[in-house]
């Protein structure tokens, strides 16, 4: 296996912050705003979020703060949704590099990742702001929050090194991985809310998903106490772990599956 | 191993799969699952290389297009995995195959030379110690903050070469770096290989140019066909690959340049040697046929690709003589060393006597390098004197 000193040598972590910068610079490339862009596009899009939600639908009525409740969801999905993405075609956009020069594979799919996460926690920051303008209280179970973002990476990261290197051999993989986005975002509680779901046994069934575990927790330590978590709704147990040993499988299966690939990327690009 | 050897090739072999249509879709995969395998050609690229590099040596790797010497060289540094067989490295390996990997045409120099130093292990404050280095080197002071896009395409070469050579590895690669640059830039690789020699860097060195390989190479291999057909000191190497051309005789293609001709007498080797002074090149020939005062010609190329020099034995009144098939010949051509600082060209030919019919044209055959300690932006600098005097007085 990878070992850690290796993993965060001089050189690597060099390439690794040289890949995000350049990364960054390229997209907002040739735009008068520039980096600020980073910032004034979750503004906007929550913005236009929290009018839909509290104007026109009104779904989360008997939960506390449900805007913020509904950005929190949204921005902690679409982490997952943008990394996923971004790192799937990670390794094939940079065929130049894995072609020509040797370098560890995984550090081109880990800066795809951590330009995402860069994103997410200016995303964050927005969603702190709104949080500050709806007067909700501040939690002490907040401190969890990061905790959580930590498995939501690790399954995210899990997830994008099998898809960068099955995606090299198969390039379907990105359609596929696109509609099954979608029909998992309608299977996460995140527009709308758990307790609107009738059925107490499909509330457990859609709360063993990883990401409806962490989206929920997240709620639950950030706006308000009143979210529907797994632990809640199955009233404790050993089932709560099941979400956490998904997130490791998904992990140990994308990285093993990664490195067996990896010594073939070269040629099979 | 033993303690001087810095590369251990043994029995490296290597196949590639080329799917007959390309197979990356999961409807190919389901479609071939049942016979799995068919939609392949195997292509078998190297058949059991074995190879030793010793410590401090040039080595030189030689062979056609298509021979596996790019496989070869893409599996030492270690972008390829062998399918079996062991490659045993003593030190660091430049990581790189080609020049500028990485660079990105919509940023600028300045942001190109950081990303691209990253890639060879070099953090951010080793590069800015090192970046004044590189921008001088490369002579692209003005330049370093436009996007690179913008920059010629022998502006891009020099900068990745200048970031290239700071690289401090045990184990160099050098990939046909000489192909490419302005006979000035031709001038400093060529200092820096003799730099490399001085310093007894271990340098693996691939290339079609037979004169560097002769210059520069301790030893060197010849592969073909994914097979090494020849080894042994460069001179001996750089003779098997030139008859390899011969084989697929008549009018064809060589690597060096366009060749024709009936194939009646035909060029075995252009050997070109070169001084401060004087400039000699030998060529040899093989009779097919019996031929009777055959017509030798030469034609020198400057740098830039100007005729500088075109004689034959006919405008000589040179009487060469009558041969039998089989024989060799050899002639030798001394003239002063009137050429310019870089690559200067050498095409020969042979004709019937009445230079009608040629045998064997062979465009740039063969090149030398000149590196005089002088300075002009002519086609040549005749030895001359210059006077100055007051007149006044």
């Amino acid at each position: 296996m990878l070992r850690m000193s290796r993993i965060l040598s001089k050189q690597n972590r060099a390439l690794l912050s040289e890949l995000v910068r350049t990364d960054f610079k390229l997209r907002y490339q040739g735009s008068v705003l520039g980096y600020a862009w980073t910032l004034l596009r979750p503004l906007f899009l929550f913005a236009i979020l929290y009018v839909v939600f509290t104007r026109v639908f009104t779904l989360g009525k008997d939960i506390p703060h449900y805007p913020v409740y509904l950005l929190l969801g949204i921005v902690v999905w679409n982490f997952f949704a943008e990394m996923t993405a971004q790192s799937l075609g990670s390794i094939v956009d940079r065929s130049d590099l894995i072609r020509k020069i040797r370098i560890p594979r995984w550090v081109v799919v880990l800066s795809a990742s951590l330009s995402a996460l860069i994103s997410f926690l200016l995303n964050l920051i927005i969603v702190a702001v709104f949080i500050l303008l709806n007067h909700v209280d501040l939690l002490k179970t907040m401190a969890w929050l990061p905790l959580i973002l930590v498995e939501v990476y690790v399954l995210a990261l899990g997830v994008s090194l099998f898809l960068s290197a099955a995606f090299v051999k198969f390039r379907d993989i990105r359609y596929i991985w696109e509609v099954i986005m979608q029909g998992a975002f309608y299977l996460t509680p995140i527009i709308y809310p758990l307790s609107r779901i009738t059925s107490h046994t499909f509330q457990k069934i859609l709360l063993l998903n990883p990401m409806a575990q962490a989206v929920q927790d997240a709620r639950y330590s950030v706006v308000t106490h009143q979210t529907a978590t797994i632990y809640r709704v199955y009233d404790g147990g050993g089932y709560t772990l099941i979400p956490f040993v998904v997130v490791i499988v998904v992990f140990v299966v994308g990285l093993l599956y990664f490195k067996k690939e990896s010594r073939y990327f070269a040629e099979n690009i | 191993m033993e303690n001087d050897t810095a590369v251990l090739v043994h029995e490296v072999k290597k196949t590639f799969r080329l799917p007959h249509e390309k197979q990356n879709s999961i409807k190919g995969l389901l479609v071939n699952w049942y016979h799995r395998d068919k939609g392949y050609e195997k292509q078998r690229v190297l058949q059991g290389i074995s190879l030793e590099v010793k410590k401090g040596e040039f080595f030189g790797i030689v062979g056609r297009n298509g021979s596996g010497k790019s496989t070869l060289l893409k599996l030492l540094a270690g972008i390829y995995s062998p399918d079996s067989g062991v490659i045993k490295l003593e030190g660091s390996l430049t990581p790189f195959i080609e020049l500028g990997v990485g660079f990105n045409p919509e940023l600028t120099g300045r942001e190109n030379v950081f990303l691209n130093g990253a890639l060879l292990g070099f953090n951010r404050n080793e590069m800015a110690a090192m970046y004044d280095d590189i921008v001088k080197f490369a002579e692209l002071e003005r330049f370093m903050d436009q996007k690179l896009k913008n920059y010629s395409s022998g502006m891009q070469v020099r900068l990745a070469f200048s970031i290239a050579i700071k690289v401090n590895s045990d184990i160099l690669l050098l990939d046909e770096v000489l192909a490419v640059g302005d006979a000035a830039f031709q001038k400093k690789c060529f200092d820096y290989f003799r730099e490399l020699k001085k310093k007894h860097k271990t340098v693996i060195f691939i290339s079609h140019d037979m004169n560097a390989v002769r210059e520069y190479c301790d030893r060197a291999v010849l592969i073909e066909k994914g097979e090494i057909i020849a080894a042994g000191d460069s001179d001996t190497v750089a003779k098997e690959y030139t008859k390899l051309f011969l084989e697929s005789s008549g009018s064809s293609q060589s690597e060096n340049g366009a060749r024709w001709g009936s194939g009646d007498m035909f060029t075995d080797a252009v050997k070109a040697s070169v001084d401060t002074k004087n400039v000699t090149i030998d060529v040899t020939y093989t009779c097919k046929t019996d031929i009777t005062e055959p017509v030798f010609g030469l034609t020198i190329l400057s740098p830039v690709g100007t005729r500088v020099f075109e004689s034959n034995t006919k405008w000589q009144h040179v009487k060469t003589g009558a041969f039998k098939a089989g024989d060799t010949v050899s002639v030798d051509w001394q003239l002063p060393n009137i050429f310019t600082n870089g690559t200067n060209y050498v095409s020969v030919a042979v004709a019937n006597t009445d230079a009608t019919e040629f045998y064997d044209w062979w465009d740039e055959a063969t090149t030398f390098v000149v590196d005089k300690d002088e300075v002009t932006t002519a086609v040549t600098l005749p030895t001359h004197k210059i006077g100055v005097h007051k007149t006044n007085a």
